[in-house]
């Protein structure tokens, strides 16, 4: 049973920072540089999962998801059942909830990047997504793998989001987290215990990696080409 | 559009240059800049306090700052005009642009940054082109370096030979050497001026520096609060200061035309004699081209004055003249001594009294080697 539900988790936190390093990118590199005025709005909106209570946040998507809205009919429609209460459901819920944790430390890093590197770049000839790809994603790349890692390590411990979207379906849905509510609730502490603990390890042993890793500086250790 | 870095040069194509460009939300009679000049082919000095709108002009340039109102061309090829509505991107002027903070990108080796311009060309000829310039340039041995792992100096020649690989239509210097020694610095400056003896673009030269506008200059614009106040040849922009910023660049009160003698390489010196006389100063031994006539820069705070023959001195300039004029500027005294060649000297009101000074009567200069600045134009 914790197998399959650590089984579980771990691809949902493999899919959602993935996922996350794909959307985060682009969204932190307009963060940092953009000059819109409404710049200010999406920067709230995106951290909002940061303050919200996650059932507020799972609320809002199981509605938006479910069968009755646009969203879940288009996507019934298309794979022949519903989002919510499904894997998929549960990885869209994921990544708004874990965006902030991606998108802030993406963002921090690009922004604290020299802008006179990036008008160096200009001024020898390169395209913006030169600029982007040879200096931008380089240099921020401590910020980037610390979204992702981030990302991924908050994802495996959420709860309440689960809960709202997902319920509770054995290989489909229960996640650690949930399995240990559910131990819990049947007074199996042992059990809990030792699911607990799993967990615990994990988040540890995922950010001891990081802050290890981060003393040193980032292209040294990537060997950035 | 990557392949736009280095297009082949338009030979001694002039940078035309008119901007008025206003700071946002002043009225329309503040400018921020306000220029209008030509560069030719060769080093053209723009000299100015900080502040004068020095870095702003070169933005504007380089198209990092909108110019607002204006024109900005190479030869007949448009960079920007309001007129048009056009402004050429950065990525596309093939203008050269040596930012103070060099901005040579850390993660990469001196050669991967020098090949960063080159993206587009034949790897074979990306080798010879950087593996040519680094040559020139002298910093072959660094070319597998970080950039924080070499010396100030490498890495202004690595800065420098990343701009001038991509052969640009302009180049732009903004105070490149200000934070070098003086033997890195005139090295520099050599390399480049040989750099452009072959090239002959415009090259646009910041710096407050005057012994660099000597050094370098074949034309000096003086710049003050966004508008250009003096132009010319060094010496017809220093010699008639009609403005505070030139006559602040017109530090050397003593300016003198010299041929060169000989060197003292064991002494670290030269000998170079004044033109017209037959006194002979030694100065520093200086990298500049000892067939054509060479220019030595005094400050008239530099020279001490003695009322009889000096002894034991370790000055190597020692002269005597004859006072021709005394005259008091505020709390300075300003006295013309004639040895052959005038003299300018300031001292101190005390001085004279102490030395009895006045018209008509022989005195002695002295003058150490380092207070001799030696300059030589392009």
């Amino acid at each position: 049973m914790i197998l399959q539900a650590l089984t579980l988790t771990l691809r949902l936190a493999v899919t959602v920072s993935f996922i996350l390093l794909i959307v985060g990118v682009p969204l932190a590199y307009w963060l940092a540089y953009s000059r819109k005025r409404w710049k200010f709005f999406v920067e709230a909106l995106v951290s909002l999962p940061i303050v919200l209570p996650p059932t507020v946040l799972g609320f809002y998507v199981l509605v938006a998801i479910g069968p009755l809205s646009p969203v879940g009919r288009w996507y019934q429609a298309i794979a022949g059942h519903p989002l919510a209460f499904t894997f998929e459901g549960l990885v869209v819920g994921s990544v708004l909830y874990s965006l902030p944790f991606a998108v802030q430390p993406m963002a921090t890093s690009f922004a604290s990047i020299d802008h006179k590197l990036l008008d160096a770049s200009a001024l020898l000839g390169a395209s913006r997504w030169r600029t982007f790809r040879r200096i931008v994603l380089p240099l921020g790349l401590p910020g980037v793998l610390t979204g992702f890692v981030l990302s991924f390590a908050h994802t495996l411990g959420e709860f309440g989001v689960v809960l709202m979207i997902g319920g509770n379906i054995p290989g489909a849905t229960r996640t650690i987290s949930i399995l240990i509510f559910d131990q819990v609730e049947a007074l199996d502490y042992a059990a809990a215990n030792c699911t607990a603990l799993l967990l615990l390890a994990l988040c540890f042993a995922i950010l001891a990696a990081l802050y290890g890793l981060r003393k040193r500086a980032a292209w040294d250790v990537w060997g950035w080409k | 559009m990557s392949g736009s870095a280095t297009p082949t040069p338009a030979p001694n194509g002039d940078l035309s240059v008119r901007i008025r460009k206003s700071f946002p939300g002043e009225s329309a009679s503040l400018f921020a800049l306000d220029v209008d000049f030509t560069a030719a082919a060769g080093f053209t000095i723009l000299f100015g306090a900080s502040g004068a709108g020095k870095t702003t002009l070169l933005d504007c340039i380089a198209g990092l700052q909108n110019p607002g109102a204006g024109r900005i061309a190479v030869e007949d090829s448009v960079l920007f005009s309001s007129a048009s509505g056009f402004n050429l991107p950065p990525n596309r002027r093939s203008v050269g642009y040596l930012m103070q903070s060099l901005a040579l990108f850390p993660h990469m080796t001196v050669s991967q940054n020098v090949h960063y311009g080159l993206d587009g060309l034949h790897e074979s000829e990306r080798q010879s082109r950087c593996g040519e310039i680094l040559e020139l340039l002298r910093i072959s041995a660094m070319a597998e370096r970080r950039p924080e792992e070499i010396s100030g100096g490498e890495r202004q020649r690595a800065a420098l030979a990343r701009t001038l690989v991509t052969n640009p239509r302009v180049l732009l210097l903004d105070e490149p050497l200000t934070a070098l020694d003086a033997v890195t610095k005139s090295q520099i400056l050599y390399d480049l001026r040989a750099w452009n003896n072959q090239h002959r673009i415009p090259i646009l030269y910041v710096t407050h520096q005057r012994e660099e506008v000597f050094a370098l200059g074949e034309n000096v614009i003086a710049l003050d609060a966004g508008r250009i106040v003096a132009s010319g040849s060094p010496h017809e922009v220093l010699q008639r200061p009609q403005s505070e910023t030139v006559a602040q660049l017109a530090g050397f009160e003593n300016i003198f035309e010299c041929a060169f003698v000989a060197d003292h390489p064991e002494q670290g010196t030269m000998t170079c004699r004044v033109a017209g006389s037959t006194l002979d100063l030694e100065a520093p031994l200086s990298r500049v081209d000892r067939s054509r006539p060479l220019r030595i820069g005094i400050r008239a705070g530099d020279i001490l004055l003695a009322s009889s023959a000096p002894q034991g001195l370790s000055a190597r300039n020692v002269f005597s003249g004859v006072i021709a004029s005394l005259q008091q500027r505020d709390v300075m005294v300003v006295a013309k001594v004639n040895c052959g060649a005038e003299f300018e000297v300031h001292l101190t009101p005390a001085a004279r009294e102490a030395l009895h000074l006045e018209s008509g009567r022989t005195v002695w200069l002295v003058v150490k080697t380092y207070s001799c600045q030696v300059l030589q134009g392009i």
